[in-house]
């Protein structure tokens, strides 16, 4: 193995930790909005620092191969996308962290007919499961598990436009839960964004495996092999 | 029309094929670059446009290369004719145990030209073109194995533009020279290239990279990809050219 194949298979081992700790973030933000665990909650945003001295590590590494190791074709296209994934991944994060802290901030349960009704959950597991495959997209090199994650976003998207009129709704039924009900919205808002931070990560797997680029495309472009 | 067309070319040494069925169309006022491990035929293909094979008793050639149009290899042609208009640096500088001037003038003394206004125009032009001109005008008559290697290189270059030709090839020029005087060669042909055709062979992929806009990857005597040398060095379409240039081969 050469060295430079050597420093790249480090790379990916560093972005495979960052990701992992941001998906556990998604999930433990998940575990505490369902059951309105606060100290669970304090724990993602904890764990925020750590995300990013990943950020910073990686930005780092890139760096050094760019300028040491001149890297060209497939791995230019990997150190390119690892670098780009890596700032999606610690968007990712900061997203968790935002849910968090409004787990933090609200003062009582999520009601369990609103999140059944706006669909929240679903969605959240929707993000979680993207970022999920996307990593295993990125750990086994398979183009065809990231495109699936372009059709998932669809839906989230879907629950998100949808997501006003029923809490809007809600509010009118329920003036007293218009706090936690504002929050939940928030919370849909960042979801979404996540599906987006998902959605471009598989862009750059497919970009640096088959040297498409798949930004600004439509779906059924982006699905075409 | 293409400046330089090779069509179907086979090269042999002896019983050994060197070039195998080679067809590649060069682009008038281009750089391309010949990339390629040790012994993949590259400066072999290279020489076969000044005809500088022929020397070689065992070489044979199949196929047709033709510049402007025309087959170089016709009988008609004459060889001496043929150098004038595709010069060639190669990767050692090698200048003449003489002065400067008499360098760059070589080619012209040997066409018969005597007229030192000419030859005094000639020389300046040529010295400015090859960036060397600031460095050495005040000792045009010191011999020219007093000058550094980047500047002997570049002397060299001087010579070959002097008899104006319209086709340049390089073998590794700055193979033999530090990073600075690298540099310099590699800057001088991309300012060169407004007037001329490049053709470079080159072992340091950066370099290929950096001064030519198409690159031809050859293995084991044939052409394996001839591409914009973005896609080559970004998203080359055959495995071995990306075996090759990320390092991976064999």
């Amino acid at each position: 193995m050469s060295h430079l194949d050597i420093e790249l298979q480090q790379l990916k081992a560093e972005t495979i930790k960052m990701w992992t700790l941001v998906n556990l973030q998604l999930n433990k933000g998940k575990e505490s909005l369902l059951n309105l665990d606060k100290d669970l909650a304090r724990e993602v945003i904890l764990s925020e620092r750590r995300v990013n001295a990943y950020e910073l590590k990686l930005d780092r590494d890139c760096e050094n191969i760019f300028a040491l190791f001149n890297p060209v074709a497939v791995d230019l296209r990997f150190v390119l996308a690892v670098l780009k994934i890596n700032n999606n991944l610690e968007r990712t994060g900061d997203i968790a962290e935002g849910i968090a802290k409004f787990v933090i901030n609200v003062d009582h349960n999520f009601d369990k007919q609103l999140l059944e009704l706006t669909r929240a959950v679903e969605m959240y597991e929707a993000a979680i499961n993207m970022m999920n495959e996307t990593l295993q997209a990125f750990d086994q090199e398979n183009t065809a598990i990231a495109r699936k994650v372009f059709q998932q976003d669809e839906l989230l998207d879907d629950i998100n436009i949808k997501a006003n009129a029923v809490i809007a709704d809600y509010i009118r039924n329920h003036p007293e839960c218009i706090e936690s009900a504002l929050y939940l919205l928030s919370i849909i808002r960042k979801l979404e964004r996540v599906g987006d931070q998902a959605k471009n990560v598989a862009e750059e797997i497919i970009f640096y495996i088959e040297a498409k680029v798949l930004k600004h495309r439509s779906i059924v472009e982006k699905n075409k092999k | 029309m293409n400046k330089l067309e090779a069509r179907n070319v086979n090269v042999f040494y002896g019983p050994n094929q060197v070039i195998k069925d080679v067809s590649i169309s060069i682009k008038k006022n281009t750089v391309t670059a010949f990339i390629g491990p040790s012994g993949c035929g590259k400066s072999t293909f290279l020489r076969l446009f000044n005809r500088m094979n022929d020397y070689i008793d065992i070489f044979k050639m199949e196929g047709r290369i033709e510049i402007d149009g025309s087959d170089i290899y016709d009988k008609q042609i004459r060889v001496e004719e043929l150098r004038k208009q595709i010069g060639m640096v190669f990767q050692k500088p090698n200048p003449f145990p003489k002065t400067i001037y008499e360098n760059v003038i070589y080619g012209l003394r040997i066409q018969g030209i005597k007229d030192k206004k000419i030859l005094d125009e000639v020389v300046e032009k040529s010295l400015k073109q090859a960036a060397l001109w600031e460095e050495v005008k005040d000792k045009l008559k010191n011999s020219a194995l007093a000058l550094s290697g980047g500047q002997q290189q570049r002397l060299c270059i001087a010579r070959t533009l002097a008899v104006a030709p319209t086709v340049i090839l390089m073998d590794e020029p700055a193979s033999a020279l530090d990073p600075i005087s690298s540099a310099k060669v590699e800057e001088l042909i991309y300012e060169l290239k407004s007037q001329y055709t490049i053709v470079i062979v080159t072992h340091n992929m950066q370099q290929a990279g950096r001064v030519s806009d198409t690159t031809a990857f050859f293995y084991m005597g044939e052409l394996v990809e001839h591409d914009s040398t973005k896609m080559i060095f970004t998203n080359p379409k055959n495995e071995r050219t990306q075996n090759y240039i990320t390092g991976r081969f064999g």
